[in-house]
């Protein structure tokens, strides 16, 4: 029998502290800890003045100590020290790669029976005809399930590091309406030439990039190359028209989406597959007649997945690093 | 075909010795960019051209456009005068 605990029993619980603190509802040191608001930082046109005065005299105070003697032997001595240092790294490198045996040997030990089993029966096993794209989406999807989820986290932290909140908080930070000013301020608009080239090129590129994409399984190519080649052809856009036109088709929110899509769709499919090839269940996936586009089973639509990841992905830090935002 | 992979080769180290004794930031990065074209006719000449296609995209492409957006943010292209001004009249400080 459960018994419902009176509110006066339920305020001394560790729950009802935890939820508390979870919802925000108190803040910890608030009442309990004696807090000053900091003064805002100003300072008058003397102390400006005489901070500079000083900051030029000791720079000049520290140029002379750089052309006194003993400085310039200790300067010549690292010099002399680095480059030193540099002949003995290579010598050592060179030392140990002359043990290495020599490529194109038969013997080596990189020809074991892995290679073997790829070049042989990779075409029948995966259904590619591109034998590199059939190893890493196939053989060894996981990694590069890895590789986008190390991409995605870059993002991550890109964000982390220079997103620009919606509203004012702070005197020294800037506001995303603040940025986006100081960008249409500093940025070259309207440029005709740029923009003609881009009204050429943009669609180029990024067909270009969408036929890498699908024919990573026939030819050379695949996810990666070909999302950045799109990513490079929206960079490209951006620079010519601006954060304007480019917020009617990507916004944060699209970015969201497409990661969170792709890279659950990867790990849903691929989990498929491995839980299907490890238990000898029966497989629907259609591996097709090779050379077709719509052949080789998941390795189209986990290209395109990594594909998508990978051009928003290189959107979303150039867009990062110039604005601070979307 | 080898005396062009040697000439290429030759290129290749040429390029990654200039980068690092380059004086200006933005000349660095346009010799970084033509080492990234030349490893990618590199990795072409020797039968991967996946590595290829990803050398010219990455590489050569969005790594320096990165690296562009990067040093404008910090004044490095064609920015030393004002920024010089800027100490001067103390207005660069925050």
């Amino acid at each position: 029998m459960s018994r419902k605990k009176t509110e006066q029993e339920y305020r001394k619980t560790f729950a009802f502290h935890f939820f508390r603190w979870l919802n925000g509802e108190k803040d910890p040191y608030l009442g309990e800890v004696e807090m000053k608001p900091q003064e805002p930082y100003k300072e008058t046109e003397e102390e400006v003045k005489a901070r500079i005065r000083e900051k030029n005299m000791i720079s000049r105070r520290l140029y002379g100590v750089a052309k006194s003697k003993e400085m310039k032997g200790l300067e010549r001595f690292y010099k002399a020290a680095s480059i030193i240092f540099c002949c003995i790294l290579i010598y050592l490198l060179l030392f140990t790669v002359s043990y290495l045996p020599p490529v194109g040997t038969a013997d080596r030990p990189v020809n074991n029976e892995v290679p073997q089993r790829y070049i042989e029966n990779g075409l029948q096993e995966t259904g590619a005809v591109n034998i590199v794209s059939g190893m890493i989406l196939d053989y060894r999807a996981f990694d590069t399930l890895g590789e986008s989820h190390v991409l995605f986290v870059a993002t991550v932290t890109v964000l982390i590091l220079l997103r620009l909140d919606k509203k004012k908080k702070n005197d020294g930070e800037i506001s995303i309406e603040e940025a986006e000013a100081n960008d249409r301020i500093y940025e070259p608009k309207n440029d005709a030439i740029l923009q003609m080239a881009a009204f050429v090129l943009v669609p180029i590129i990024i067909i270009f990039g969408i036929y890498v994409i699908l024919n990573g399984h026939l030819g050379p190519g695949g996810g990666f190359s070909g999302g950045a080649i799109i990513g490079a052809g929206l960079i490209l856009y951006l620079n010519a028209f601006g954060f304007q036109k480019t917020e009617r088709f990507f916004t944060e929110k699209t970015y969201k989406w497409i990661s969170f899509g792709s890279l659950s769709f990867y790990c849903i499919a691929k989990s498929y597959s491995f839980f299907t090839g490890a238990n000898h269940l029966h497989n629907i996936i259609p591996k097709g007649t090779p050379g077709a586009i719509l052949s080789s089973g998941l390795i189209l639509p986990l290209n395109i997945a990594v594909g998508l990841v990978v051009a928003c992905t290189m959107y979303a830090f150039y867009a990062m690093f110039r604005k601070g935002g979307f | 075909m080898t005396v062009f992979t040697y000439l290429l080769m030759g290129f290749l180290i040429l390029c990654a010795i200039s980068v690092s004794l380059s004086k200006n930031l933005l000349n660095s990065i346009l010799i970084y960019m033509s080492y990234s074209l030349i490893m990618s006719i590199i990795w072409v000449i020797l039968e991967s051209p996946d590595l290829a296609i990803t050398e010219a995209a990455v590489g050569a492409g969005i790594t320096s456009v990165l690296f562009f957006v990067t040093l404008k943010k910090i004044h490095a292209i064609g920015g030393k005068e004002r920024s010089d001004e800027q100490e001067e009249n103390g207005t660069g400080i925050s």
